[in-house]
């Protein structure tokens, strides 16, 4: 039989590889926005099979509106990501140093 | 085993290969494909863990429009990739690190373990999820639901804005300049005296 943690350690063996997956595109905005994605993807797994196993519906309920803050989110760096290429020509993190922070 | 155990096995296989497909892919594209694969399985996964709402949510919502709205920005950027994957594996041994130890941990603390949760609730023939789902959302979580609702809008106005560009080159049309046009701001009257045309004269003569 499935248990809870299977789904657990799944989740956080995704939410390993998406770490990972921003260490090695550091670079590359695309790539970490996806990797953001899947880290949310894991969340929401863990949120799901806590609600299956201990019958409460309030896990899926926040997983609906995790789902709704991540498309918003996903749009607006979206969005970002579109201007720094029409300023930059490029979507490399390294140029993205006009504000001298 | 039971057949679920064997579901859940090839789909996690499936879910973790493609996640490192998205996070190793040199093109964005070929990425972005790969996290539609992992999105799809995860929804498979959703089902087996019986939130049917959620996975068909999941497959319509972020598969049809956000990951498609990512692979419309990767297609309509240009990117220089060689640029981009300069140093790729170099970040490898500190990334790998962190994530190990991560997964490491989590599996000491969670692993062998139900937390007293061994075995699910199983439901009644009758008991639809999407049916419980939107009785909590309309009533208990209506604040947050509306909340929600206009926070996509604000998401929205937000894209629109960032995104949105006056273009120069572009000759627009003012209709209301056109309509208030009178018959004096286009037309010149002028007195012409008829002249007759010079005599022609060239090499030919």
């Amino acid at each position: 039989m499935i248990g809870l943690n299977h789904y657990l350690i799944l989740g956080s063996m995704l939410f390993a590889i998406s770490v990972v997956g921003i260490f090695l595109n550091r670079k590359n905005i695309i790539i970490i926005l996806m990797a953001i994605e899947l880290m949310l993807l894991a969340v929401n797994m863990n949120f799901i099979a806590f609600a299956r196993y201990m019958d409460d519906m309030a896990g899926q309920v926040f997983v609906f509106f995790i789902l709704t803050v991540a498309a918003a989110e996903s749009a607006i760096g979206l969005a970002i990501l579109v201007v720094l290429f029409r300023n930059l020509r490029s979507i490399n993190v390294d140029g993205l140093n006009r504000l001298k922070g | 085993m039971e057949f679920t155990g064997y579901v859940f096995y090839i789909f996690s296989a499936i879910l973790l290969l493609a996640s490192l497909r998205v996070i190793t892919a040199s093109n964005p594209i070929h990425a972005a494909l790969a996290l539609v694969l992992a999105f799809f399985t995860a929804a498979g996964l959703w089902m087996l863990l019986e939130a049917e709402f959620l996975a068909i949510t999941l497959v319509l919502v972020y598969i049809g429009a956000v990951l498609v709205l990512f692979l419309f920005v990767v297609m309509m950027l240009d990117i220089n990739l060689e640029e981009i994957r300069k140093g790729f594996w170099g970040y490898l041994p500190a990334g790998a690190l962190v994530g190990g130890l991560m997964v490491v941990e989590m599996f000491m603390v969670l692993g062998g373990k139900d937390f007293g949760l061994a075995e699910p609730v199983a439901h009644a023939a009758d008991y639809s999820n999407t049916k419980e789902l939107g009785r909590l959302l309309y009533t208990e979580y209506v604040y947050p639901f509306e909340l929600a609702a206009v926070l996509l809008l604000v998401a929205m106005v937000a894209a629109i804005a960032l995104t949105h560009r006056k273009r120069g080159d572009t000759k627009p049309l003012n209709p209301a300049e056109q309509v208030k046009v009178k018959k004096a701001d286009r037309l010149r009257m002028v007195n012409l005296k008829p002249q007759k045309p010079e005599a022609p004269k060239g090499d030919d003569e």
